[in-house]
């Protein structure tokens, strides 16, 4: 035993060898987004930058300001709603079930997995129809295609609590709304916090729905982005910071609450 | 039992829910099933019915045989590169050693970017310029002596949706490392304490034990990131762009559909990729449905 022990610090060998493999791409964005104009050059895109400049970051926001706002504006009550329908749902499918709510719970489950090119023209041929473009029929669509995965996750966690609990409030007169108020809700914000930093990522990163559904004056930052690349115009050391600028929320988000982001990770295998 | 009247109320609470998702997924699958048997092209639509047409001349049409064998590639390299390393950096991460969450955030935090992001970079990185214009990964390699390794990327003929899978490992392997890692963590210890009396060595213990006791991971994984593959779209748009040589069913969709305004084929391929991916979810849906009943 005690030789495999000590055998077992070569394993920081490929273990390190991998964090540069995942580290990469971060440090072409960030060295690349610190270097001046006259520096960038992509035969020297390896090498460190000669002091720190702005002169990315400022041009590659002033490109995607307004798409960082659309995103904000968009993503973030989307997140919200769809959160607490998750929430009610979650709370009514584990634990006030009514007749047929077990047979219900796999076909809403099934939304979480369809390709969304299956429903991609009747839902921009709708939303036309009902005058729902731009960015409130961005967010709909969102809250509506996250109903799924947020009602998933409250209900496992939901049919994990011990049904005395819910028999207790109702001794003591509570309803089903009072049960759900002060019962529930205070001992679901972990749950929420995991809900809504993953619809607050799927939103943010999402790009199918956004590209159907917006058009250039609402664009959020994912299509802003890709259509950044596509021009021959802006320069590839803009992009780089582009990149970084659009990541960012995202990763702040995993950065402080990654625990949380692993949780809605294992959720979404139907295994949470 | 239940009030009534809170009987009644959880109904007309969930019920906006379900009427959602009853109408946004399942009446917008039928509706793209009418829009298959169409012949719609063009801005109005046109529900004159023409049978299996669009599916029948999808399976005789060259440019779908590309997108099938683009998406078998991916799905190969991808499926598996995700597994494979998935599940080495698990059982390395699982040994006790110090550090240990900071290389796990480390492997999980490209999960917290979009496909879009993760594209414009590797779209850089895998720049297949050579000479004195080599640039990206491949210049890396040759300040390193491994000129073995500079190659074409994406542009590669046929084998060019491998370069673009290596980027979606880039990506996902740290899910599979997340679920392999939940996976071993859920192995009694007392296991293989047992087998390790029993004079088993660490390699045997993996394959005879741990190996099969994760088979239930593993098929999680294979689903899940199949699908996933099955739907790939955002990250090669961003790496490449729309062009042929990597095109796939998402994309021929898009363009189809929405440059082509040929609604009913777009539809007939939507179709077919739901059908794919509904292979298979749903028996996976039964499957971890049953198994909760169970427990």
């Amino acid at each position: 035993m005690k030789t495999f022990r000590l055998g077992k610090n070569w394993l920081y060998l490929p273990l390190i060898a991998m964090a540069i493999f995942y580290l990469i791409p971060m440090y072409v964005m960030l060295v690349t987004g610190f270097k001046s104009f006259a520096e960038v050059d992509l035969q020297t895109m390896w090498n460190l930058p000669k002091g720190i400049h702005f002169d990315n970051y400022i041009e590659a926001y002033q490109h995607l300001a307004p798409s960082l706002r659309n995103s904000f504006v968009m993503v973030i009550p989307s997140a919200i709603i769809s959160s607490l329908l998750g929430s009610l749902n979650g709370f009514i499918l584990a634990k006030w079930k009514f007749r047929g709510a077990d047979v219900i719970f796999p076909f809403i489950l099934f939304g979480m997995f369809i390709p969304y090119q299956s429903i991609l023209i009747p839902l921009v041929q709708f939303m036309r129809s009902v005058g729902l473009t731009g960015l409130l029929g961005l967010a709909i669509a969102h809250i509506i295609y996250g109903i799924p995965i947020t009602t998933l996750t409250f209900r496992n966690y939901y049919a994990s609590l011990p049904q005395e609990l819910l028999e207790a409030a109702k001794m003591d007169g509570a309803d089903m709304l009072g049960i759900y108020r002060y019962i529930l809700l205070p001992i679901s914000i972990p749950s929420f916090v995991v809900v809504l930093i993953w619809q607050f990522t799927s939103a943010w990163n999402d790009f199918l729905f956004a590209v159907v559904l917006t058009g250039n004056q609402d664009w959020p930052i994912t299509v802003a982005l890709n259509n950044m690349a596509g021009s021959q115009i802006i320069q590839w050391n803009v992009q780089m910071a582009g990149s970084l600028l659009a990541a960012l929320p995202t990763l702040l988000v995993y950065i402080f609450l990654g625990r949380y982001f692993l949780r809605g990770l294992l959720a979404g295998s139907l295994k949470g | 039992m239940f009030k009534d009247k809170d009987r009644y109320l959880s109904v007309i609470l969930i019920m906006p829910s379900i009427l959602a998702v009853l109408i946004f997924i399942y009446a917008f699958i039928g509706w793209s099933v009418r829009v298959s048997l169409s012949k719609w092209k063009g801005l109005t639509p046109d529900y004159t019915f023409v049978g299996l047409k669009n599916y029948l001349s999808l399976f005789s049409d060259p440019r779908f045989h590309v997108d099938i064998r683009n998406t078998l590639i991916f799905t190969g390299v991808f499926v598996l590169g995700s597994i494979v390393l998935g599940f080495l950096l698990a059982v390395m991460l699982d040994q006790g050693l110090k550090g240990e969450g900071f290389f796990r955030s480390l492997f999980l935090f490209p999960m917290a970017i979009s496909y879009i992001v993760t594209g414009v970079v590797w779209r850089w990185l895998m720049n297949p310029a050579t000479g004195s214009r080599i640039s990206g990964l491949n210049l890396l390699f040759s300040y390193l002596h491994l000129d073995f390794l500079i190659n074409k990327w994406h542009t590669t003929p046929t084998w060019g949706m491998a370069a673009i899978a290596l980027a979606a490992i880039w990506q996902m392997s740290g899910y599979t490392m997340a679920l392999y890692l939940a996976g071993l963590r859920a192995i009694p210890h007392e296991l293989r304490e047992a087998a390790q009396i029993d004079g088993a060595n660490e390699v045997q213990i993996y394959r005879h034990i741990i190996l099969p006791l994760l088979a239930p991971v593993t098929l999680s994984a294979l689903i899940i990131l199949g699908h996933m593959s099955l739907k790939v779209f955002d990250l090669i748009v961003a790496v490449a762009g729309k062009q042929l040589p990597l095109d796939v069913p998402a994309i021929y969709m898009w363009q189809t559909t929405f440059d082509g305004l040929f609604y009913g084929r777009g539809a007939a391929i939507g179709i077919l990729l739901l059908v794919s991916v509904a292979v298979l979810i749903i028996p996976y849906i039964v499957y971890t449905q049953k198994t909760e009943v169970q427990q």
